[in-house]
């Protein structure tokens, strides 16, 4: 059974004299454990499907099912929760909280998402700062560290609470092409460790070749599915 | 909530100059108000101390009509004896009732033998007296500390005029309740300081000599001066004793006794008032600060933190926790500042009583000032500060709570 199934998605933006349609009748289905990517150029919709996966966002038409949830019915309460249980998010600028330190950031979401015990956590953040490679840097505060290792460390807190799904928009922009590779690769290797899915956004070439799965989006219409260059032969 | 107060101190320091400047502010305000309220406070309750202890009591029972008539002394307003032994019978047996003492007021005129003028004097039991009013003997700045039969102590300024010493002789002449005159000789016994407020500036007589000066068979009773053990059950005890003498009917049916609390009696209870209200506006000054200073120090937290609440929001922080998590750092600024408030306040009292600051009241010169800070006191204007401090926070902790996570993550 499909993780995620969007059918006939639209999403249009109300401007105050035009309606800019960002989405306009995607169909798309993604399996569990699947290495997804979402290209196309600045303004083709990348990151209006990932926040509508990301249930920060409704869209105007259309049925969207995550985990066997209709994600369009839930309000702003019960979206939350099932932010929390089902999803991660890894974002471009990183976003981790600035007074938390890194063993602080990845535990947040088990301390204030969901009710994990102490020693749960504790066992669970050592397994993905090792993951991450960044058990040595657990007590530093995030402007302590690089721009990799931050985003290393965004993905361990992705990953920490278990989701079924991790979404990333634009994981690598901000990031040289050397560390870039190295924070897809980490996240490919999650995927394969956790069985976790992971969704991604990128206009960036060289990266899409390591999607398994590709959707290219053009002025808001998916426009391919294409097999990625990581997928497995 | 351990760690949403984990988080909250952590993002109060992050931003230690705003911090420490709105901590500052409020700190300054709690010291404000607790030396104000403990200064106000101490001389309000030392001028009703030295008022109720040296003259009025803390409540007096009278004949319905003679506090309406009081600037007369009217004579035939007294209570006749009989009258007064139902009240000494109800107030014997009233345990709140640590002392009473009954007077008999009357003006006559007091003269030296070669000067004259008027004098107001209380008949008294001086024992009871003494036990009433209990400060009444320190007003005595020369003389013995009692009053015996033919003996007069009388204001220093009636003293001083009429150049009268201790041991004179004097004599007083007053009318009597049939219009006739009477009088009597007297040795002066005691030079009394005078005090503020009515009776301040009274001769005292024994009331026996009093009821002979104004040729009555028995002592007559102009009033009955009541010492409570506790005073702060005032408002009770009066209300009690009504209730006791509401039985008490003359002829007409009407009530014959009055029950008048020492502010009834004082205009220095006016003064008591205006301090209260003062106080009380001050506190009001208190919150304003605190309101405007917190609130808008969380107004900026929340501005300046788009991004971050978007993103807590976004991995599914619940709105009741983002709301909380702004709301305790108002809380823990508004502990900040009452601790540290109450901590320099209290310090501060201090030195203002090391300092030992002395005033003028009226007549009485060289008061004391003897400021104290009562705990309720201190644990009221913390909570204040506290509670005001998380009202403060609550209209931005909800405009946080309420951020779509969409928009917030846009926000740059």
């Amino acid at each position: 059974m499909s993780l995620i199934v969007a059918d006939n998605i639209t999403k249009d933006y109300q401007t105050e004299d035009v309606v800019v349609h960002a989405l306009q009748d995607v169909d798309f289905e993604i399996e569990p454990a699947s290495f997804v990517s979402f290209v196309g150029p600045s303004g083709s919709g990348k990151t209006t499907i990932l926040n509508l996966i990301g249930c920060l966002d409704k869209p105007s038409a259309g049925n969207l099912r995550i985990a066997d949830t209709d994600v369009i019915g839930l309000d702003r309460k019960n979206s939350a929760a099932f932010r929390g249980k089902h999803l991660g998010f890894i974002f471009q600028d990183f976003n981790l909280i600035p007074v938390l330190t890194v063993y602080e950031n990845i535990e947040y979401p088990m301390i204030m998402v969901q009710n994990i015990a102490p020693q749960e956590r504790k066992e669970r953040i050592a397994r993905m700062l090792a993951a991450v490679a960044m058990t040595d840097q657990a007590q530093k505060y995030p402007h302590q560290i690089s721009g990799g290792q931050k985003q290393r460390v965004a993905i361990a807190r992705a990953l920490v609470t278990n989701p079924a799904l991790v979404l990333a928009d634009e994981p690598t922009a901000n990031l040289d092409s050397q560390t870039a590779y190295a924070v897809i690769g980490l996240m490919k290797k999650m995927r394969d460790d956790f069985g976790t899915t992971f969704i991604f956004s990128t206009h960036d070439t060289k990266i899409v070749g390591e999607a398994e799965v590709i959707f290219r989006l053009e002025d808001g219409h998916l426009t391919a599915k294409e097999i990625g260059g990581g997928a497995k032969p | 909530m351990i760690n949403l107060f984990k988080i909250a101190i952590r993002n109060l320091i992050r931003y230690k100059r705003r911090t420490l400047l709105t901590a500052s502010l409020i700190t300054i305000g709690v010291v404000f108000v607790l030396v104000f309220v403990s200064i106000s406070g101490s001389f309000k309750a030392m001028m009703i101390g030295q008022i109720t202890d040296s003259m009025l009591g803390h409540l007096q029972i009278h004949r319905k009509g003679y506090v309406a008539s009081i600037d007369n002394l009217p004579l035939n307003l007294n209570m006749k004896p009989k009258a007064y032994a139902k009240i000494a019978t109800v107030l014997g047996a009233t345990p709140e009732v640590e002392a009473f003492s009954p007077r008999l007021k009357f003006g006559g005129m007091f003269s030296n033998f070669l000067e004259t003028t008027n004098i107001r004097l209380n008949g008294i039991y001086p024992e009871r007296e003494f036990k009433t009013v209990p400060l009444l003997t320190s007003r005595i700045s020369e003389g013995k500390k009692t009053l015996n039969r033919g003996e007069i102590m009388i204001p220093s300024l009636l003293a001083k005029g009429l150049k009268v010493k201790l041991g004179d002789a004097v004599v007083i002449v007053a009318t009597n309740v049939d219009g006739s005159v009477n009088g009597k000789q007297f040795i002066v016994s005691g030079i009394l300081e005078s005090a503020t407020g009515p009776g301040g500036r009274d001769g005292y007589v024994h009331i026996e000599d009093a009821a002979e000066v104004l040729r009555m068979p028995e002592a007559e009773v102009s009033e009955v001066a009541i010492r409570l053990k506790d005073f702060s059950r005032l408002s009770a005890e009066v209300k009690e004793l009504e209730g006791k003498f509401a039985g008490e009917v003359n002829k007409e049916g009407r009530p014959m006794f009055e029950v008048h609390s020492w502010e009834q009696l004082s205009p220095f209870s006016n003064i008591a008032r205006m301090i209260d209200v003062m106080t009380f506006f001050i506190k009001i000054m208190l919150i304003a600060i605190v309101l405007i200073s917190i609130m808008n120090v969380m107004i900026m937290a929340v501005y300046e933190r788009i991004r971050e609440i978007g993103t807590i929001a976004a991995i599914g922080t619940l709105p009741g926790k983002i709301r909380s998590m702004f709301i305790i750092e108002g809380f823990c600024l508004g502990i900040v500042g009452a601790i540290i408030g109450g901590l320099l306040g209290s310090a501060v009292i201090l030195i203002v009583n090391l300092i030992g600051i002395r005033f003028d009241f009226g007549q009485q010169q060289g008061l004391l000032l003897k400021a104290t800070l009562n705990p309720s006191e201190l644990l009221t204007i913390s909570v204040i500060v506290i509670v005001v401090a998380v009202v403060a926070s609550l209209q931005p902790a909800i405009k946080a709570s309420k951020m779509e996570p969409i928009e917030a993550l846009r926000h740059v």
